[in-house]
C-alpha cells in the first residue's frame, strides 16, 4: 500500500445535476462519477465512481447511463445495451463473470474528489 | 408404420382448419394432400368484404405456401377434384392428377345459388363468394354507376356494403317481405331496413325478379313480377347457398333429399373412409352456413381419425354481425317457435335500437333474442340462453339493464356460467378449457389466445374471455399484477391519473405520494414521460434530467460508439434548398456520416457529445428545429406530394402533413408515434402502416389508426371516412391523448388497440359519443401541450447552465480517444480499430 495516494478535486458537487453522472479524467483514465441524491436517505448527496468503459458495448458511455436503485443498492444501467453494474462492487447484474473497476470517491467541502490510482 | 394418406378436397376455411388441427395433433403420422380449386390457399371468407376496405389478399390469408411446406402439407392450386374412385381409393383432378388416399375428406363448401332468371348470364352480373368474385365486382364497378344486390339476407347485405364502398348507388332487392328473414323478425327487419335506407341504400322488399334485359338509363333493366322495374349497371346475386355435393353424388355417397352430403356424429359419410365437413355436409338433415359449426366438424373428424372421441353434436346458429356498420344479432329461437314462449321487445326509434327476447313459459329462461342497432348484450345473452341460466330478475330487466345497475340482466355475471359453457363459439372453447389454461400459466390475453385459440376467429368473444380470465386469476389468488415496477404498485394508467389529479410535478413528489425507494430504469423514464405528457416542462429541467433515458438525456440518439446522431425536423419531408445546403455544409464541416432515413428526413451520424451544441446552434439559427428522433414522441409525418403536383391527388396531403407534424411535434407519449398523409388511395405515404394514417378522398379524409411497421406489422384500422379537416384534427387530438393517458409504458398504439377491451368499437364510442365524458379534458390537454411547445435544442442553447453537460470530461477539454473512424464509401464509419483499441484497454 502506498500512503502517498492523494484525493484529487474533480469538480463541484453542484456541477453534477442530482441523480446523474459525469465523466472525469483521472490520470489518463475515464471515470464515471455519479451524484446520488436519495430521497429516502435524508436527501443527502453522495458520490460513487466506476469505470466509464462499458465492457459489452466497448464504448466510454457509462457516465451517461441511468441510475437505478433496489433495496438501497445503486447500479448504473448502460445507455447502450442496458446491462447494469453495481456502483459499490462493479459487478454486472446480468453476467456474473463481468465486472468493471470501481474508484474511491468522496465529497469534501463541496468538491467531488477521486482517490489517485497508484 | 407407413404414414396414412389423408386427401382433403377443398382448401376453404374448414378444409384448412381440418389440416391445421390434424397437423397439430399428429403431423408425423399422416401425409396430408389438399386440392384447392381457387387460385390461392385458404383465406378468411368471413372477412371477405374487408377486401374492399383495406385488407389485402395477404391479410386475409389463413396460411401461406411456406407454412404448408413446414407442416409437410402438399397442395394443388387451381385444381378441382373431378371424380372419386371409391374402390381404388383414388381421386382424379381436373389437371389429370390421380392421387390415392387412405382417408378422404370432402370440404367443398357451397356455391351461391343463382335463380334461373332469364338474362342472368351476362357480363357484369356476379356472385359473392370468392376473392376472384370481388376482383370481378371491382372491375365492373369501374364502369358502373348503379349496383343491385339480389337477396336481402346476411350475405346480400354484406355485398351491398361492398358495392356501396366501391362508390355505386346501391339497391337491395329482396323476395321476402323483410330483410334477413332467417335471423330477424318483422320488427327487427323493419328497423334494419330504415337504418339501411338512411345510409343511402335503397331496399326493395317483396320483389320477384322476372328477367334481366337491356336498360335505358343503365346497362340493364330488371323487370319484377309485379310490373315494376329497376335500372342498374351491375348485379350481384346473393340468393342463398347450396352445398357442393356433386362429387359425392357422382360417387354414390348418401345425400340429403334436398342436397348436402349426409354425415354422422364422426362426420363420416356413407363410406367409412370418406368424411365430409363444412358447408357441404348435412348433419341431422341440417346444413350449417356458418364457419363455427364447420370448425367443430373438423375437430370431430380429426378426433375420429386420430382415435379420439370428440363428436359433432350440432351447433348453435346464433350470429352477431355488423352490416353496413349496423350491429345485428340473433340468438337461438328468435322467432318464438317454442310452445308457450313469451316475447318482450324494446324499440327506441330515436336512436334506432330494436331488442327482442323470447322467454320460456316460466319467464325465467331466455330462449332466443333479436338485436338491431346495438348488439352489446349479445355475449351475455347468448350465454344465458345456451346455458339455460335462470334469471334472478323479471325479464324486462334484460331489455333495460340500466334499471338494474351493474347486475346486467339479473344474472350473477361470469360466475353463473357452468364450466361447460362455450365461450368462444368460433373455436369451440369452453369456460373450463379457459380456466385450465389460466391455471396452467396463460395469465394474459395473448398467452390465453395462443394456447386455447379462443378469440382468434371473429373476435366477438374477447370481452367474455377477458372476464373469464380475470375471474379465474382472482380465484387462483393471483392478484392481477399491474405494478409498474418494484418502486410503484400502480399501473402506468393509474399513475397517470394520480399525477394528473394531484398535479404532481416531480418524480420525488410521486415517490412520496405512492412509491418507495429511489426509482429504477423502468419507472424513471416512464414517469419522466408522463410528467412531460401532462406538464410539458423542458426534459432537461433540473428535477427531470435524472429521469431521462439515454437519448432524451442528451437530446440525440446514442450510437454504438458513444457518439450521437442528429436529426433536424423536416416536417412532412418538405425542405427548402437552403436548408438542404445548410445540412450538407454542417455535415461536411463536422465530418458526419449522412443518410436519408426511412422517415423522409436526414440523419447525421458520428457527432461527439461536445459538438452537439455547436452543430445545433447552426441549425437553430437557420430556423431548423429538433426532430425528436430521440424521443418517445411524434417522429415523422410522412407525406406524398398530393394534388399540388400529382395527377391523381385529390387533396393537399403535403400541407396537411406539415400542419399535423407541427401540431403534434414534441408531445411525449408512451412510445413513439408515427403518422402519414397520402393524397389519394394509391397511398404513396404508406399511411395504413402508421399509428395515425390519413388518406385523402374526394370528400375529405379517411382516418386510419393504430397501424405499425417494425417488428410486428399491423394494418391500421379505418376509424372514420370522408371527414373534413376540423373533424380529422379533433379525432386525432382525442385518440392521441386517450392513448397517452391509458397505454402502458413503451406500448405502441397497435398493441394498445389490441389490448383495449372492446377494441375499435369502444374507441369509437369514446371519441364519437364521448362515452367516458372526458373529451373536453383531452382536448384541453392537447391545447396545453401545443401552447407550451418548445424546440428542446433551442431552449437548451439559450441556457448556458445546461450546456455544461455537453463535454466528454467534466474536468478536461480532452475528447474520447476511443472514438476512431475509418472511411467507407467516402464517409466516416465507426472503426473496427476502435474496438480493438478498446479491448486492449
Ligand atoms: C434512422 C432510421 C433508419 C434509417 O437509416 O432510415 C431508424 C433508426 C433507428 N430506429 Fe427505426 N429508424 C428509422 C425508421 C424506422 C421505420 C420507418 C418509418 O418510420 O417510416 C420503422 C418502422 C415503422 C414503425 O415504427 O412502425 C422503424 C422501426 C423501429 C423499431 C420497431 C418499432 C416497432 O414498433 O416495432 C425500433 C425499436 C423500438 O422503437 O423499440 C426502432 C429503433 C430505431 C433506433 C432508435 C434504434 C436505437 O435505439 O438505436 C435507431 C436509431 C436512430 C438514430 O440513431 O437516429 N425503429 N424505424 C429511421 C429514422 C426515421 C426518422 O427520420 O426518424
Ligand atoms: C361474404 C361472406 C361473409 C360471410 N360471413 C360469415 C360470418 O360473418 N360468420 C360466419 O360464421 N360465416 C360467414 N360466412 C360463411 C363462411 O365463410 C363459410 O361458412 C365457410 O367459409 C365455410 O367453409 P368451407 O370450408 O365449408 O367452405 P369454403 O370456405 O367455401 O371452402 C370450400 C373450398 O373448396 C373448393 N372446392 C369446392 N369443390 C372443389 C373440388 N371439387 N376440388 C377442389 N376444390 C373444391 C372451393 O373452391 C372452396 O375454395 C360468410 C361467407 C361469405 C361469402
Ligand atoms: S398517394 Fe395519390 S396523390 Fe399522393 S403521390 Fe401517390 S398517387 Fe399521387
Ligand atoms: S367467438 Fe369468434 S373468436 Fe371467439
Amino acid at each position: 500500500m502506498t500512503t502517498s495516494a492523494q484525493w484529487i478535486d474533480i469538480c463541484k458537487i453542484l456541477d453534477i445535476p442530482k441523480n446523474t453522472g459525469v465523466c472525469a479524467h483521472l490520470q489518463g483514465e475515464q471515470v464515471a462519477v455519479f451524484h446520488i441524491h436519495s430521497r429516502s436517505n435524508g436527501a443527502e448527496s453522495q458520490v460513487k465512481a466506476v469505470s466509464n468503459f462499458d465492457p459489452f458495448a466497448k464504448a466510454n458511455v457509462l457516465s451517461r447511463g441511468l441510475i437505478t436503485e433496489l433495496d438501497e443498492k445503486y447500479s448504473i444501467a448502460s445507455p447502450l445495451l442496458k446491462q447494469q453494474f453495481c456502483l459499490d462492487t462493479g459487478k454486472c447484474q446480468q453476467d456474473d463473470s463481468v465486472s468493471i473497476p470501481i474508484y474511491e470517491s468522496r465529497i469534501n467541502n463541496g468538491f467531488v474528489q477521486l482517490k489517485e490510482v497508484s | 408404420m407407413a404414414k396414412q394418406k389423408i386427401v382433403v378436397v377443398g382448401n376453404g376455411m374448414v378444409g384448412h382448419h381440418f389440416i391445421s388441427q390434424l397437423s397439430n395433433a399428429a403431423s408425423d403420422d399422416y401425409e396430408i394432400i389438399t386440392f384447392c380449386e381457387e387460385s390461392r390457399l385458404a383465406y378468411d371468407r368471413v372477412m371477405l368484404t374487408s377486401y374492399f376496405t383495406g385488407n389485402s389478399a395477404a391479410d386475409l390469408a389463413l396460411t401461406t405456401p411456406q407454412q404448408y411446406a413446414e407442416m409437410g402439407v402438399k397442395y394443388f392450386l387451381n385444381q378441382q377434384v373431378t371424380a372419386i374412385d371409391r374402390t381404388a381409393k383414388t381421386v382424379l383432378s381436373s389437371a389429370g392428377e390421380t392421387i390415392s388416399y387412405d382417408k378422404l375428406v370432402l370440404a367443398t363448401g357451397s356455391f351461391p345459388f343463382v335463380p334461373p332468371v332469364p338474362g342472368k348470364d351476362q357480363p357484369h352480373i356476379h356472385v359473392y363468394r370468392t376473392l376472384d368474385d370481388l376482383d370481378a365486382i371491382a372491375e365492373s364497378a369501374k364502369v358502373s354507376k348503379v349496383g343491385v344486390v339480389i337477396g336481402g339476407g346476411l350475405l346480400g347485405l354484406e355485398a351491398a356494403n361492398a358495392i356501396k364502398q366501391l362508390g355505386l348507388k346501391t339497391h337491395v332487392v329482396e323476395f321476402a317481405p323483410r330483410l334477413m328473414a332467417v335471423q330477424l323478425d318483422q320488427g327487427g327487419g323493419e328497423l334494419l331496413k330504415q337504418k339501411i335506407a338512411q345510409l343511402g341504400v335503397e331496399v326493395h322488399t317483396e320483389k320477384n325478379t322476372k328477367e334481366i334485359v337491356a336498360g335505358e338509363t343503365c346497362r340493364y333493366r330488371m323487370n319484377f313480377a309485379d310490373g315494376s322495374f329497376l335500372e342498374t349497371d351491375t348485379i350481384v346475386f346473393s340468393a342463398g347457398i347450396r352445398p357442393r355435393d356433386s362429387l359425392a353424388r357422382d360417387a354414390d355417397l348418401q345425400l340429403g333429399e334436398r342436397g348436402g352430403i349426409s354425415i354422422n356424429n364422426q362426420c363420416l359419410t356413407s363410406d367409412e373412409n370418406i368424411y365430409s365437413i363444412g358447408e357441404c355436409a348435412l348433419w341431422d338433415n341440417k346444413i350449417f352456413g356458418l364457419v363455427a359449426p364447420g370448425y367443430a366438424m373438423a375437430k370431430a373428424a380429426v378426433s375420429h381419425i386420430t382415435g379420439g372421441e370428440k363428436e359433432f353434436a350440432g351447433a348453435d346458429m346464433s350470429t352477431k354481425l355488423k352490416l353496413l356498420g349496423i350491429e345485428v344479432a340473433s340468438i337461438g329461437d328468435a322467432h318464438a317457435n317454442t310452445a308457450n314462449s313469451q316475447t318482450y321487445s324494446f324499440i327506441d326509434s330515436a336512436t334506432g335500437i330494436y331488442k327482442k327476447i323470447v322467454m320460456d313459459e316460466t319467464g325465467k329462461i331466455l330462449l332466443g333474442a333479436v338485436l338491431v342497432g346495438d348488439s352489446s348484450d349479445y355475449g351475455q345473452w347468448l350465454q344465458l340462453a345456451l346455458n339455460k341460466i335462470e334469471l334472478t330478475h323479471p325479464p324486462e330487466y334484460l331489455l333495460l339493464p340500466e334499471a338494474d345497475g351493474a347486475m346486467s340482466g339479473g344474472s350473477a355475471g361470469i360466475d353463473a356460467l357452468p364450466d361447460t359453457a362455450q365461450i368462444c363459439s368460433c373455436l369451440d372453447v369452453t369456460k373450463a378449457e379457459l380456466n385450465e389454461a389460466v391455471a396452467g400459466g396463460a395469465t394474459d390475453i395473448a398467452a390465453l389466445k395462443a394456447c386455447t385459440g379462443a378469440g382468434t376467429g371473429c373476435g366477438g368473444c374477447m370481452p367474455l374471455v377477458t372476464q373469464v380470465m380475470n375471474a379465474q386469476l382472482s380465484k387462483l389468488g393471483v392478484s392481477i399484477d399491474s405494478s409498474l415496477c418494484r418502486h410503484f404498485k400502480h399501473s402506468r394508467t393509474e399513475l397517470f391519473d394520480i399525477i394528473r389529479v394531484k398535479q404532481i410535478r416531480s418524480f420525488n413528489q410521486l415517490l412520496d405520494d405512492c412509491g418507495n425507494g429511489d426509482g429504477c430504469e423502468i419507472c424513471k423514464p416512464a414517469v419522466g414521460s408522463m410528467l412531460a405528457s401532462l406538464w410539458n416542462e423542458h426534459v432537461l429541467a433540473e428535477e427531470l434530467i435524472g429521469l431521462q433515458d439515454t437519448n432524451d438525456n442528451f437530446l440525440g440518439n446514442m450510437q454504438k460508439n458513444g457518439t450521437y446522431s442528429i436529426v433536424p425536423r423536416i416536417p412532412a419531408g418538405e425542405i427548402t434548398p437552403d436548408h438542404l445546403i445548410l445540412i450538407g455544409q454542417v455535415a461536411k464541416e463536422y465530418n458526419l456520416y449522412t443518410k436519408i432515413t426511412g422517415g423522409q428526413r436526414i440523419d447525421l451520424f458520428g457527432a461527439q457529445i461536445h459538438q452537439l451544441p455547436h452543430i445545433w446552434q447552426r441549425f437553430v439559427d437557420a430556423g431548423l428545429e429538433t426532430g425528436h428522433a430521440y424521443g418517445k414522441s411524434l417522429r415523422t409525418v410522412k407525406s406524398c406530394v398530393g394534388n399540388t403536383w400529382c395527377r391523381y391527388g385529390v387533396q393537399d396531403s403535403t400541407s396537411m402533413a406539415i400542419f399535423i407534424e407541427n401540431r403534434y411535434k414534441g408531445i411525449r407519449s408512451p412510445h413513439k408515434v408515427k403518422m402519414a398523409v397520402s393524397g389519394c388511395a394509391r397511398e404513396c405515404a404508406e399511411a395504413q402502416s402508421k399509428d395515425f394514417g390519413i388518406i385523402a378522398t374526394e370528400n375529405g379524409w379517411n382516418l386510419y389508426v393504430c397501424g405499425n411497421g417494425g417488428m410486428r406489422p399491423r394494418h391500421a384500422d379505418l376509424f372514420a371516412s370522408d371527414i373534413d379537416d376540423a373533424t380529422l384534427i379533433r379525432y386525432i387530438d382525442i385518440i392521441f391523448m386517450f392513448y397517452v393517458r391509458t397505454a402502458d409504458r413503451l406500448q405502441r398504439t397497435s398493441v394498445w388497440m389490441e389490448g383495449l377491451e372492446g377494441g375499435l368499437d369502444y374507441l369509437k364510442e369514446v371519441v364519437l359519443n364521448d362515452k367516458l365524458g372526458i373529451n373536453d379534458e383531452l382536448l384541453l390537454q392537447v391545447d396545453h401541450l401545443i401552447d407550451t411547445y418548445q424546440c428542446e435544442w433551442k431552449t437548451t442553447l439559450e441556457n448556458p447552465g445546461k450546456l455544461q453537460r455537453f463535454s466528454h470530461y467534466i474536468n478536461s477539454d480532452k475528447t474520447d480517444d476511443n472514438i476512431i473512424f475509418s472511411t467507407v464509401r467516402k464517409q466516416i464509419s465507426p472503426s473496427e480499430k476502435a474496438l480493438e483499441l478498446a479491448t486492449e484497454l
